[in-house]
């Protein structure tokens, strides 16, 4: 029974030893800035048409989908405040975080574990380079910063979607669907729907690379960090969506 | 002189180095003096780049000590070993030549980290020339553009020791630099080995499977004249400076010269001894 646990405990203890000296580096030098460059156009920039288009059709199915039950209350009109409500607290940040944990956690798993099995890693330290300052610390930066963006470009396209389902099914104008959209949305909603998507990065860039500096085995084990990577953090960003929701929801 | 140059460059203290599973090294005791040659020969999974990867404290000891320049390098962190793995060249057996690097920027890489220790006292001119130089001594100069992944296995390894070479480090370690490559540019690779050590005085630690290479730095001297390799002369201490090695499951079997590991009568040991003529 202990030796069951044992394995996770000890997995757990090397992941809080990564986190603490991946977030130690963001403020001590040398700081690889064109490393945090690059990533952030590969994770942000490059995952701006999968955002989009996700972002746009899930505003546009909440739309359709709200309708019907809107319709047996005649509340048609209020289907600008519903899309904007559960995008920016729930689905803009959830459904953004899934896309990005399943692009880029996974980029970030193989591409370190392919490092590490090549020996890359142990060459760099060999070298004189923390691979923990030059891999890590600039994917975390990188992705905290441009997830936020990439969950209100979700959010944003996604009430666009919303609009468009409003406008040409519901003949509902633009006043009537932005003004009360907008008027709905408190300080209370804003902060949870950027909290999440700042706590969901760290998940994500912290787990993908975890997995990779633990990668052994060669190109299978690659396959199976990479796999692990986007698995465990997926469910993290499922579980921890609740308990920051909890917070702002004052029963 | 005399006196300095039997002074330990690397040295182990009973180390043992243990695996959630496995023990890959048990209570290993060795000292490389400066200026010699170490053979180390095993079989796969023996702990030989466990060996190598503990002499440069990339992986730490459960018990014992390692010595790198007479400094104890066990308790380092990570951060103030830099200075010392800067004094030692690596040849990682999987290559570590990082592939989002061009061959330039790889040989480049282990001057520029110690530049930026040195705070900046080296112009960005010599660095080139020194890129080049490096580059030039491995036969690659006009890769200098290319990526790892356009180069062939052997060229790799080529621009490894390349790499490991561009800062003239005192000490080198080579971890299995003829495996997997056809005989030639095997050799090829090892009378670079041999340059190495007769030009730049390097002390060297080999990780080899073939006898051949073992017995070409025992008994074969680079002369810079003609640039190749020739028989080294009876008393020039190129023989008496090359020690063997032998691991066996993570233990250190047999250490003695090429006559000592002729004459083992040890059924494992003698698996080692090879075809002297082969070459
Ligand atoms: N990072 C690691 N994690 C767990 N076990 C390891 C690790 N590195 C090496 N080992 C184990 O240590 C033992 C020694 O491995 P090592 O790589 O030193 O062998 P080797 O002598 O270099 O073999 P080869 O000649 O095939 O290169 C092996 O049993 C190996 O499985
Ligand atoms: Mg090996």
């Amino acid at each position: 029974m202990l030796d069951l646990l044992k394995t996770p405990v000890l997995a757990l203890q090397d992941f809080c030893v990564l986190c603490g000296r991946a977030l130690r580096n963001i403020v001590r030098r040398p700081h690889y800035f064109d490393d945090i460059f690059l990533q952030m156009d590969i994770i942000g920039f490059g995952s701006l048409p999968i955002v989009i288009l996700t972002g746009f059709f899930s505003g546009a199915v909440i739309g359709l989908q709200m309708t019907r039950a809107l319709q047996t209350y005649g509340a048609t009109g209020q289907i600008g405040p519903i899309v904007a409500v559960t995008l920016v607290r729930e689905l803009g940040p959830v459904l953004s975080s899934l896309l990005i944990a399943g692009r880029n956690a996974s980029g970030m798993a193989s591409e370190i574990g392919s490092m590490k099995v090549t020996e890359q890693i142990d060459a760099m330290r060999a070298l004189g380079t923390d691979p923990i300052q030059k891999l890590i610390t600039p994917r975390v930066i990188a992705t905290t910063v441009t997830l936020p963006m990439l969950t209100i470009i979700a959010d944003f396209v996604g009430l666009v979607g919303g609009f468009i389902v409003a406008y040409y099914l519901l003949n509902l104008t633009a006043g009537q669907y932005w003004t009360p959209a907008y008027q709905i949305l408190e300080w209370n909603d804003i902060a949870q729907g950027l909290l999440k998507p700042f706590v969901f990065a760290l998940v994500i860039s912290l787990v993908g690379c975890f997995y990779g500096i633990r990668t052994t085995g060669g190109t299978q084990g690659v396959g199976r960090a990479t796999t692990q990577a986007v698995v465990v953090a997926s469910v993290w960003i499922f579980i921890l969506n609740l308990f920051i929701t909890r917070i702002f929801v004052n029963v | 002189m005399a006196e300095r140059a039997s002074e330990s460059v690397l040295r182990f203290e009973q180390v043992t180095v243990c695996f959630p599973d496995v023990v890959a090294l048990k209570d290993v005791s060795f000292s490389v003096p400066a200026g010699e040659t170490r053979i180390v020969f095993g079989a796969a999974g023996s702990g030989k780049s466990v060996m190598v990867k503990t002499a440069l404290g990339l992986v730490k000891p459960e018990s014992g000590h390692v010595f790198l320049f007479q400094q104890d390098i066990t308790g380092l962190s990570e951060q103030e070993l830099f200075p010392t793995r800067a004094k030692i060249g690596v040849l990682f057996q999987e290559g570590g030549l990082f592939d989002s690097l061009t061959i330039q920027e790889n040989v480049e890489y282990p001057l520029l980290n110690q530049i930026k220790a040195a705070a900046a006292h080296e112009r960005n001119g010599n660095l080139e020339t020194r890129v080049r130089e490096a580059l030039r001594f491995v036969e690659l100069e006009h890769t200098l553009e290319k990526f790892p992944s356009e180069l062939s296995g052997g060229m790799r390894r080529r621009v490894g020791i390349a790499r490991a070479m561009v800062t003239d480090p005192p000490l080198m370690l080579y971890d299995s630099p003829s495996a997997g490559l056809d005989p030639i540019t095997a050799n090829t690779i090892m009378a670079l080995a041999v340059k190495a050590r007769d030009t730049r005085n390097t002390t060297s630690v080999i990780v080899t499977h073939r006898y051949q290479d073992g017995h070409l730095m025992a008994n074969f001297r680079y002369n810079p004249e003609s640039g190749a390799l020739e028989p080294a002369r009876r008393g020039s201490g190129i023989h008496e400076r090359t020690v063997f090695m032998v691991f066996g499951e993570g233990s250190l079997v047999f250490e003695g010269t090429q006559e000592e590991l002729e004459a083992s009568t040890d059924a494992y040991v003698s698996k080692f001894k090879g075809i002297k003529e082969l070459r």
